[in-house]
C-alpha cells in the first residue's frame, strides 16, 4: 500500500528526512514512534500530499508522489493533532461540506452513518466550537473516514485527550482498523502503539531505526529498544 | 499498478471534471458565507473600520463641495482597501487556525478551484461592506454615489484587489508575521489596481468624457485577468509546503 524508498526532506539547510525506506502492507496498521523532532509529522504530510519529498521514492496503492498527488487523496484520510474542522459550522455542516468537496454519493446518509460510528448523532446540529476536544477529535476521525478512504494517516490523535476521551477514541481507531484499512499513526504513547497496532517502526535522526511486530515484543522490550535506538 | 484499481469507496468516477471543479468553489463559498453570517468576525470589523475611515477623513478634511468631488474617491478607495486587507487577512487566518487549509487540501480537487472559493467569498464580503459604506458615504460627502459607471469600476477594482489579495493572504498566512505581511505584499502589487479605479472613479464622479476614463477601465480590465490567470496557475505552489 505504501513504497517509500530513499526519501530525503530538508528545511533549508536543515536535513528532516534522511533517506527513508518505509513499506506497509494493505490492511496493515503500524505505529510510528520517535522523539520530538525526528520526523514524524514531516514523513505523515509527505504522505499526506502536504508536502513535497525532496529526494526518493514515495509510491501510495500504486500512484506515485508529488506527480500523482489527487488520485492518491481520493484514497486517503488524515486526522492530525488539530480538528481541521471549522468552528462555526455544525458537525453536520462540517461532514456536508468536506462531502462535497469529495464529491460523495448519497452524502446525507453517508453523513448519518459517520455521525453514529463516531457517536456524535445526537449532537449533530451543535457548532463544532462547543465541542470538547475530545468530541472534536471524533468528529475529525468521522471527517477523515466519510470517504472510505484505503489509507488512513493519524498524526498523534490523543494530544490533548484526557483518558477517557483517549479510551474512546482506541475503540472508534480499532473499529475502524477492523475494517480492512491501513493505518499509520505517530504517537509517543509506547503502551497504545504496543496494544493497537500490527506493527511498532522507531523513527530517529531521519530513519527508520527499528521495526518490530506487535507479537513479536512486549511492552518493557520494546521501552528498551526505544530507549537504545533514541539514545542522543 | 494492480493497487491502483483499488475501489474508490463513495465517491463518484471522475467522469465530470468541470462539475466537480464548480461543485468545490460552490462548497467552499457555501462554508464561508455560513460560518461568516453565524460569527459575523470578518464583515462587522470590516464594517466598522470602513465607516471609522471615512469619519475621520469627513471631520480631518473640511472642503468644500468642489474638492469634496476631487477627493471623494481617493477616500473610498483608501476605505475599500484597507477594509478589504482587514477582511483577506481574517479570512485566511480562519483556514489556518484550526488547521482548516490542510483539511481544504487534502480534498481530491484541484487547487485553484479552493482559490476561486476563497476570492469569490471573499468578493461577496467586501460587496456587502460597500453596499452599506456607499449610502453612508453619499451622505458623509454629500455625493451621489450611485452612478452606474461608478458602480462598474468598484466592482472591477474589487475584483482585482481580490484576485491579488486572496492569493497573497494564502502567501501570508503561512508566516508567523503574517498580519503585517499581508499589508506589505498586498499595496504594491495593487497600486495599478488602486490607480486606475481612482482616476476612473473620479472621472465618473466629475462627470469627464468617456475617451478620459476608457483607459482607466480597460488598465482595470486587463489587471483583473492578468491576476486572475497568474492566481490560477500559481495558487497550488503557493500553499504547499
Amino acid at each position: 500500500m505504501i513504497d517509500v524508498k530513499g526519501l530525503v526532506k530538508t528545511f533549508g539547510p536543515k536535513p528532516v528526512l534522511r533517506g527513508l525506506d518505509f513499506q506497509v502492507s494493505r490492511g496493515e496498521f503500524v505505529a510510528l514512534l520517535g522523539p520530538n523532532g525526528a520526523g514524524k509529522t514531516t514523513f505523515l504530510r509527505i504522505l499526506a500530499t502536504l508536502a513535497r519529498p525532496r529526494l526518493g521514492l514515495v509510491r501510495i496503492a500504486g500512484f506515485q508522489l508529488p506527480g500523482e498527488a489527487a488520485a492518491v487523496r481520493r484514497r486517503l484520510g488524515v486526522v492530525s493533532h488539530q480538528p481541521l474542522l471549522y468552528g462555526d459550522l455544525t458537525a453536520e455542516e462540517n461532514l456536508h461540506f468536506f462531502g462535497r468537496m469529495y464529491g460523495l454519493a448519497g452524502l446525507p446518509a453517508r453523513v448519518k452513518e459517520v455521525l453514529e460510528l463516531v457517536g456524535l448523532y445526537p449532537r449533530r446540529r451543535d457548532l463544532v466550537r462547543q465541542f470538547s476536544r475530545g468530541m472534536q477529535q471524533r468528529l475529525a476521525i468521522g471527517r477523515s473516514v466519510l470517504h472510505e478512504p484505503q489509507l488512513l494517516l493519524f498524526d498523534e490523535p490523543h494530544t490533548g485527550l484526557d483518558q477517557e476521551a483517549s479510551a474512546m477514541l482506541d475503540g472508534v481507531l480499532r473499529e475502524i482498523a477492523s475494517g480492512g484499512r491501513t493505518v499509520v499513526m505517530t504517537t509517543h504513547d509506547l503502551t497504545r502503539a504496543a496494544d493497537l497496532a500490527d506493527r511498532i517502526d522507531i523513527l530517529s535522526k531521519g530513519v527508520i531505526a527499528a521495526s518490530i511486530r506487535r507479537e513479536e515484543t512486549d511492552l518493557s522490550t520494546l521501552q528498551a529498544l526505544y530507549r537504545e535506538v533514541t539514545l542522543v | 499498478m494492480s493497487e491502483q484499481a483499488g475501489e474508490l469507496g463513495r465517491l463518484h468516477p471522475r467522469n465530470a471534471p468541470v462539475r466537480d471543479y464548480l461543485r468545490a468553489i460552490g462548497a467552499v463559498v457555501w462554508k464561508d458565507v455560513v460560518a461568516e453570517f453565524r460569527s459575523r468576525e470578518l464583515i462587522s470589523a470590516m464594517l466598522v473600520f470602513s465607516l471609522l475611515v471615512i469619519l475621520i477623513f469627513n471631520f480631518a478634511l473640511e472642503l468644500d463641495i468642489r474638492t469634496r468631488e476631487t477627493v471623494a474617491s481617493g477616500v473610498l478607495w483608501v476605505t475599500f482597501a484597507f477594509a478589504g486587507t482587514l477582511g483577506l487577512n481574517r479570512s485566511m487566518s480562519i483556514e489556518k487556525d484550526r488547521g482548516c487549509l490542510d483539511g481544504l487540501l487534502l480534498a481530491p480537487v484541484d487547487r485553484s478551484a479552493l482559490y476561486f472559493g476563497k476570492a469569490i467569498g471573499n468578493l461577496v464580503f467586501m460587496g456587502l461592506v460597500e453596499a452599506i459604506v456607499l449610502p453612508t458615504f453619499s451622505i458623509l460627502y454629500n455625493l451621489n454615489l450611485f452612478n452606474p459607471g461608478l458602480l462598474v469600476v468598484i466592482l472591477l477594482g474589487s475584483i482585482g484587489y481580490i484576485a491579488v489579495g486572496t492569493l497573497l493572504s494564502a502567501m501570508a498566512v503561512q508566516a508567523r508575521t503574517r498580519d503585517v505581511l499581508l499589508p506589505i505584499l498586498l499595496f504594491p502589487v495593487t497600486i495599478p489596481v488602486l490607480l486606475a479605479a481612482v482616476k476612473a472613479s473620479t472621472g465618473f464622479l466629475q462627470a469627464f468624457d468617456m475617451v478620459d476614463i476608457k483607459p482607466w477601465l480597460n488598465l482595470l480590465i486587463v489587471y483583473d485577468i492578468v491576476f486572475i490567470a497568474v492566481a490560477f496557475m500559481v495558487f497550488e505552489y503557493v500553499v504547499e509546503e
